[in-house]
């Protein structure tokens, strides 16, 4: 009973995400793409969440690590003989070797998280607003780099002829894995310590714990599940180095916090909610059960809702809680004493 | 190798000390000083970072763009920007900072992060009504023509914005302290509880220093349409992420400090623009922010403050 009690909080983000998956198949193509882009976001906002959610400190950083690993996998997965028409100016090894699809994802992890750990080396001994600002600072730096230096991508150029071969079952698995992976986390001794370092420093310093390489693994870790997720996102659609910025750094924390930063549960319930509701205005944006919103539009509501969900609810929809069987069960068994 | 980086440095030591690099970046440190001062005051009073100050200053951009598009006088346009900016400053401060002033850092700065987006999506419905991209405003350029002096070309505008910040500069020193209201602010800046319970009225002392935040992203509106007059829906944007990055770099805990870093991001940038070789300057953001991450790495409690940054104790 108690092992299936602990397992709760991860079968119903689990079942929430196949859930979405197996909704996608009854879909046509056009509108797959909506519950596709959904479970990327999913991948990207659990990766945030293994950071910021457990410890507490707002990173501005991570995109620049979903950046990367799209770069990697994009770069290196676009066959041989196309990659002078788009990226003529590669690094040798770079522009003479391709690989296949789930290792160019494993070296997009590889390399997202290699990049957090060195970022967060010197950065993690930053808190507060100074670790905001300076991981803001690592995604200016990121996205100028990977704009205008053509011997590792495509720079001002978008991805074309990346193999798409994020379908639904790929995202579906992409977002599942990044799931385990966070739920393996957060009830480890790493995960723990970082937690107990988020609600009460002084008292998780005082029982022995270091804060700073506490923080420097979560921040490696989440900075692979980034790049993983932005080795999804490559095989998904031809993105450009702007599709990977400001408004996706934004997109993400929103999710996350609409969700209700504290939880798992809340970083997948906070995505699949935002995308969801973008996804239905975008195809009111063209027209749909007569609603006809003008283009653009969509954005202003999807601002608007968000602020309004932060306004009156600031823990988020889930209230940063996991799922808990705990009072649905007590609640029965005491129905049960009455009777 | 070594040689070749001393002779690079060499050459941008030699192009930092021209005048016309000089005057240039001190011109941006003026207008990026005033946007600290504006930001600043707000974290002051609420621990707000206000990630939608760039999207005030857009906002009275599209209102110096609207005046032009009519043919109002000048003197018009900036009064509508002025009105605009405040408007929409008060707004904001009633309709998202007051209902979130008990909550969490985190949650009040990606509510602005909600509000910025949002202007932002609805300033781009309102540029995509014609097919043009932007909106000239362009009634305010002659400000942007230079006098020569000593064979420097001054722009009108850089004088105009080095006497403004350094008007507005002293003015706001004055108000903060010669008045009543100046001193509650200074007082809710240092501990906002004990201003309340020794009879300091937090709706008022906020509320003026976010209008006094509006009246300067009005100010800093009207500069930069001069220099660029073309209005687009993210007009502002990139220098309010600078600015950010300098208020911390110079310290947030006082307005001085903040300033400060404001002027010396801004110098800092217009000097790195000015004197970076062409085919190294479109790497100015990462020379910038590799600057800012050293800087807080050396200085996390800010470069203009005194002292360390306070320990937690048990």
């Amino acid at each position: 009973m108690r092992r299936v009690r602990t397992t709760v909080p991860l079968a119903f983000p689990l079942a929430l995400v196949l859930a979405t998956g197996v909704l996608g198949t009854f879909f046509d193509r056009a509108t797959e793409i909506y519950f596709i882009n959904s479970l990327v976001s999913v991948s990207m906002v659990v990766a945030l969440y293994v950071f910021v959610g457990n410890s507490g400190v707002l990173s501005f950083g991570h995109m620049s690590f979903v950046a990367v690993g799209a770069w990697t996998a994009g770069v290196l997965s676009v066959p041989v003989e196309e990659k002078p028409a788009t990226m003529p100016s590669l690094f040798g090894f770079l522009g003479d070797s391709t690989v296949g699809n789930i290792p160019s994802l494993l070296l997009a992890a590889l390399v997202g998280g290699v990049f957090a750990l060195v970022a967060g080396l010197p950065l993690m001994r930053l808190s507060g607003l100074a670790a905001g600002i300076a991981t803001f600072a690592v995604l200016e730096i990121t996205n100028n780099i990977l704009r205008y230096y053509e011997k590792i991508g495509p720079g001002l150029n978008v991805f074309s002829s990346v193999p798409e071969t994020t379908d639904l079952q790929q995202a579906a698995i992409g977002a599942a894995v990044a799931i385990l992976v966070a739920f393996g986390y957060q009830v480890s001794r790493f995960g723990r310590q970082l937690r107990a370092a988020r609600d009460d420093a002084p008292a998780a310093r005082a029982v022995g714990i270091s804060v700073y390489r506490q923080r420097l693994i979560a921040f490696a870790l989440s900075g692979a599940l980034a790049g993983f997720a932005g080795g999804l996102y490559v095989h998904f659609l031809p993105i450009s180095v702007d599709a990977v910025y400001l408004d996706l750094t934004f997109l993400t924390l929103a999710m996350l916090v609409v969700g209700g930063m504290t939880s798992l549960w809340g970083a997948v319930v906070g995505a699949l909610a935002v995308s969801g509701l973008d996804s239905v205005l975008a195809e009111a944006e063209n027209g749909l059960g007569g609603i006809d919103l003008p283009a653009g539009s969509r954005t202003i509501v999807v601002g608007a809702l968000m602020a309004l969900v932060l306004i009156l609810r600031p823990e988020g929809i889930t209230g940063g809680r996991e799922v808990r069987l705990g009072p649905l069960l007590r609640s029965r068994s005491q129905k049960e004493g009455a009777a | 190798m070594t040689g070749l980086v001393a002779s690079g440095l060499t050459d941008f030591l030699r192009s930092a000390v021209d005048p016309q690099v000089q005057v240039d970046a001190i011109g941006i440190g003026a207008i990026y000083a005033l946007m600290a001062v504006g930001i600043g005051l707000v974290f002051g009073v609420l621990r707000l970072v206000n990630f939608a100050y760039g999207q005030l200053v857009m906002a009275g951009a599209f209102a110096l763009a609207f005046a032009s598009d009519r043919d109002w006088p000048v003197w018009a346009g900036i009064v509508l920007c002025f009105a605009v900016v405040i408007a929409l400053t008060m707004a904001m401060e009633r309709v998202v900072f007051r209902p979130l002033r008990t909550q969490s850092a985190a949650t009040m700065l990606v509510a602005t992060f909600a509000v910025a987006f949002l202007l932002q999506a609805i300033a781009l419905v309102i540029d995509q009504r014609d097919d043009t991209l932007g909106e000239p405003a362009a009634s305010l350029a002659r400000l942007n023509l230079p006098w020569v002096i000593f064979g420097t070309d001054v722009r009108k505008i850089t004088v105009v914005a080095i006497v403004t910040a350094v008007v507005c500069l002293l003015a706001l020193v004055l108000f903060l302290g010669r008045t009543t209201v100046g001193l509650q602010m200074r007082a809710a800046a240092m501990d906002f509880q004990t201003a309340r319970l020794l009879g300091v009225r937090a709706n008022r002392v906020i509320g003026s220093a976010v209008f006094l935040s509006g009246v300067l992203a009005a100010i800093v509106a009207v500069m930069l349409t001069v220099q660029q007059p073309l209005v687009t829906s993210t007009f502002a944007l990139r220098e309010t992420i600078v600015v950010l990055a300098g208020v911390v770099v110079g310290g947030m805990n006082r307005l001085l400090s903040a300033t400060l870093g404001g002027f010396a991001i801004g110098y800092a940038s217009g000097l790195l623009g000015g004197a970076l070789p062409t085919e190294q300057s479109q790497y100015l953001p990462s020379f910038l922010f590799g600057l800012v991450i050293l800087t807080l790495l050396v200085r996390p409690g800010g470069l203009f403050t005194r002292g360390g940054g306070p320990v937690e104790r048990v």
